[in-house]
């Protein structure tokens, strides 16, 4: 009878779950290929504007954004070698640090939209009206680009949050851990779209 | 079966190796596109951040460690992404 409830604890899928996770991620990818297409067609039609409206943005708040993510991306990372050496107390810290930098990155990105829209630039302003077409297409991108790049920060918030409650419950462990991989692979997934926001929107000018 | 697939255990060496990697060639483009090299700025901000990507989906994705399939399923949705780049700039380039 034991046999029999082991062996009904032990059916899961952990290679269809990654397939299903990844198969989502690539819907994501798609999703914010198109925006990046249209960024590059209105960059293509209108290259001053676009040259002006980026030296608006803030070079050294994006460039500590990236930092912050790419170690975030690497403490998530970390923690799924730290659950597979049994290390419980390790995982934990690690994923704690994920979350933290996770959050500092939205305080950073609050600060920095405030300010643009303290200097009156966002969507439908009066400012932006008297711009050229060109520049209020850089804004409008800009902020659906990264406002729903902030969406993911937030939803991966809460999947982090969610597998973190799942380890401390020992219902993630050492030989069980897809739930944690799964988190994991859409942080890196947004870690890899600001990858190229980065440039695109800070760096390019 | 069940059993192989987590055998591979990613050592904490190797990720802290790809972080500098990774924020090397952030300061890098950073460094680079400061200066005013006109076209050459985007395609070397684009090509380090590609080299960015290739390493994070390698090793934090751990493509590089999973049965080869994932590899090639994320090779052709990037295929098919870069076909309709392509598409896309044919006709605005040519229309």
């Amino acid at each position: 009878m034991s046999n029999l409830f082991e062996y009904v604890d032990e059916h899961r899928d952990d290679e269809g779950a990654k397939i299903g996770m990844w198969i989502f991620i690539f819907t994501e990818l798609l999703l914010f290929g198109g925006l990046f297409i249209a960024y590059s067609v209105y960059r293509y039609l209108n290259p001053l504007a676009f040259h002006l409206a980026a030296l608006e943005l803030d070079t050294t708040i994006g460039a500590i954004n990236t930092v912050i993510l790419l170690i975030s991306s690497m403490t998530i990372a970390m923690s799924i070698s730290a659950i597979q050496y049994k290390n419980k107390k390790l995982t934990l810290i690690l994923l704690a640090i994920t979350l933290f930098l996770a959050l500092v990155f939205m305080v950073n990105k609050y600060f920095e939209w405030s300010g643009k829209i303290g200097h009156g630039i966002f969507p439908g302003s009066e400012m932006l009206h008297n711009t050229s077409r060109g520049e209020v297409l850089f804004f409008g991108l800009y902020y659906a680009m990264t406002g729903l790049h902030a969406l993911h920060i937030i939803v991966g918030i809460v999947f982090i949050a969610y597998v973190y409650r799942m380890i401390v419950k020992n219902k993630i462990k050492h030989d069980d851990f897809v739930l944690l991989e799964n988190a994991g692979l859409y942080w890196h997934l947004v870690d890899l779209i600001w990858i190229f926001l980065f440039p695109l929107f800070y760096l390019i000018t | 079966m069940e059993k192989e697939k987590h055998t591979h255990i990613v050592p904490y060496k190797t990720y802290i190796l790809v972080l500098i990697a990774l924020l090397f060639m952030t300061f890098i483009s950073i460094a680079v596109t400061s200066i005013d090299l006109g076209a050459f700025n985007v395609s070397m901000a684009l090509v380090l951040a590609s080299i960015k990507s290739i390493l994070v989906l390698l090793y934090f994705m751990h493509l590089k460690f999973d049965k080869k399939f994932f590899g090639i399923m994320v090779a052709s949705v990037f295929l098919l992404f870069a076909c309709v780049i392509v598409i896309t700039f044919l006709d605005y380039l040519y229309r």
